[in-house]
């Protein structure tokens, strides 16, 4: 075993131009590999994150007449317990209502938050432009495009015709952009004390919402929480809502993983082909061990560990290639604000999954020289010279 | 004294559809600690048979005992190792390993045998650089030497596991007439100090008449066995 090691490492050091362009064919068959897998998986991240990154993943909702949840203390303690994964779980109380200034009215929805765990979700704090977050009783924020469009500022009065009936004052303490015109145009958000007296909810919520540290496992998440909390609330998760999404995200995945089999495929190939060319190389070496007496499965041997190490080799010179290029695209591809166009994501364990898959195929790969050298007899080596 | 080879019929064909028959009904016995040389003009079957002898080819007919025992009856595995212990190698164009030092070229088929390589064994690779008169190359890379010095270089291997028998086809072939004599006085003290038997294929008369008996191989066979 050690013999086999040691004579396929001399093999290899003896030849080192050649060595080195198997291992160098290999790396960028890993580079490239790691540096599409980054881009794609970055470009992933990048778009869950603008999409749901800052909504809710996972609602609660009542099925009750109301659509309205009593007594939610123990709900939000029940969903903390429930998985680990759950994070930012906040109270919401909403409704529609009619806001009018200046003789204008907007349909709006009115967001009462709980400011301390719904920053998590919405990021108020770093997305309000104008203004202070609207913590005391009756003060609103307004989103950009509103206040825009019906010329509201900072500390004006509006008024909010609810299902209460009466029409009902509010100050506008700040104005936020959550950078979706849509939102900016309809959310007002409160305090949930405000929202709740607006809509004269006493101290009942219309939802819980909150996130995952792991967006993809909203669904079985969702289940799970849905199966604990009983028939009585509703759990919904991003999932079901973003079908679309969803696809286009699954179709880049899997243009992604073409791209990263068939490189690995002709890097198998290559392989392969030199390896088999080595082993002509090498069959007069291998006769003379023959003849000494060395046993067929320890010939094989030499052709597998040079796959393996020039497998390992090539692995570590492709993590090097790729991370690097993945640095220079995030350094050179950028916006003119100086932010990459596309954070690249460096996952480790992808990088150690396509370390381990190269290795893998090109120890494979040695299965065939392997296989010759096994089958070579020392014979038609010593008639010949 | 025992025999340690013996060709019972031996016969050896090659090729499928045209058959070449090369060696006919051999038989032959050696004895241990002998010194031998096969003689024959190129064709006559000399190489094949030695070949058969160090169980590197297989006769198409008859057996071949090496110790006593029947190669034929042996496995892939059981023919490596007995040509690992009983049987040591020198080629006419010296076959060592480029890519390994001479000693570490010496050292091969004991570590094809056992692994690891201790102190003791370190130390006999050593002297038997020392009796091919090589300690100052020893070091040097097979394809940095001249070639008497690969010559050597693959008696001292052929020696490495203090085999019974020695098969040499030829180790003076491409040698000068100097270089050969040296070589072949070596040999012949390992015959007598280390009582191995040797069978040396050569064409040159002067070294064969040096050996204790001469096999003249004509026509694939035996023609004249002094």
């Amino acid at each position: 075993m050690k013999l086999a090691y040691n004579i396929a490492l001399r093999f290899l050091k003896a030849s080192k131009g050649q060595t080195f362009l198997i291992a160098l064919g290999i790396a960028i068959g890993v580079s490239v590999q790691i540096f599409i897998g980054s881009l794609i998986q970055g470009l992933q991240i990048d778009l869950v994150d603008t999409t749901i990154g800052s909504q809710s993943q996972i609602t609660i909702t009542s099925q009750s007449e109301e659509k309205l949840i009593d007594d939610y203390q123990p709900l939000l303690e029940q969903v903390a317990e429930s998985d680990s994964l759950l994070q930012h779980i906040t109270p919401v109380a909403q409704g529609q209502a009619l806001m009018s200034y200046d003789e204008e009215n907007y349909s709006v929805l009115v967001r009462g938050l709980d400011f301390d765990t719904a920053d998590g979700i919405y990021k108020l704090s770093d997305r309000l432009v104008d203004g202070d977050m609207a913590t005391g009783d009756m003060e609103v924020m307004i989103g950009l495009d509103l206040s825009e469009e019906a010329g509201i500022a900072v500390g004006d009065d509006i008024s909010f015709l609810t299902n209460v009936g009466q029409p009902q004052t509010a100050k506008v303490a700040g104005v936020f952009d959550l950078e979706v015109a849509n939102l900016n145009k309809s959310w007002i958000i409160s305090s949930i004390d405000t929202a709740q007296s607006l809509f004269s909810y006493d101290d009942r919520i219309s939802s819980v919402e909150m996130q995952l540290s792991d967006v993809f496992a909203a669904d079985v998440v969702a289940e799970q929480l849905q199966s604990v909390l009983g028939d009585e609330l509703l759990v919904n998760n991003w999932k079901a809502e973003n079908a679309a999404l969803l696809s286009g995200l699954n179709g880049q995945s899997i243009s992604s993983y073409m791209i990263q089999v068939f490189v690995m495929i002709s890097v198998l190939l290559g392989i392969a082909s030199v390896l088999a060319i080595t082993v002509i190389q090498k069959s007069r070496q291998i006769g003379i061990l023959k003849a000494m007496g060395i046993r067929d499965s320890a010939a094989s041997l030499i052709f597998l560990f040079q796959g393996l190490l020039l497998g390992i080799a090539g692995a570590i010179l492709g993590i090097l290639l790729g991370v690097g290029l993945a640095f220079a695209f995030t350094k050179f591809a950028v916006d003119p604000d100086g932010a990459p166009i596309i954070a690249l994501y460096i996952n480790p364990a992808f990088i150690a999954l396509s370390a381990v898959f190269a290795i893998t195929v090109s120890t494979l790969a040695s299965l065939i020289p392997a296989r010759k050298s096994s089958k070579l007899n020392p014979i038609e080596v010593i008639r010949n010279g | 004294m025992a025999n340690v080879i013996e060709l019972k019929k031996v016969n050896k064909e090659y090729g499928t559809q045209i058959k070449t028959k090369v060696l006919f009904d051999i038989d032959l016995a050696v004895e241990a600690g002998s010194f031998n040389s096969i003689i024959g003009q190129s064709g006559s079957g000399k190489s094949t048979l030695l070949n058969i002898v160090g169980t590197l080819d297989q006769p198409t007919e008859g057996e071949v005992l090496i110790n006593g025992k029947r190669t034929d009856k042996m496995n892939k595995n059981e023919l490596a190792s007995l040509r690992n212990e009983t049987l040591g190698f020198i080629f006419q164009f010296h076959y060592l390993l480029p890519e390994f030092t001479a000693l570490e070229n010496v050292l091969m088929p004991y570590r094809i045998q056992y692994g690891k390589v201790p102190k003791e064994t370190l130390e006999r690779a050593n002297e038997l650089m020392d009796l091919v008169g090589l300690e100052k190359v020893k070091n040097n890379l097979a394809s940095n030497m001249s070639g008497g010095q690969q010559q050597r270089t693959a008696i001292a291997r052929a020696l490495m596991n203090s085999p019974k028998i020695i098969l040499a086809d030829e180790p003076t072939g491409n040698l000068d007439s100097d270089t050969s004599e040296t070589i072949y006085n070596l040999l012949r003290d390992i015959n007598q100090k280390l009582g191995t038997t040797f069978v040396i294929i050569t064409h040159d008369r002067r070294i064969a008449e040096k050996a204790d008996r001469i096999i003249e191989i004509k026509d694939g066979r035996i023609g004249l066995d002094i």
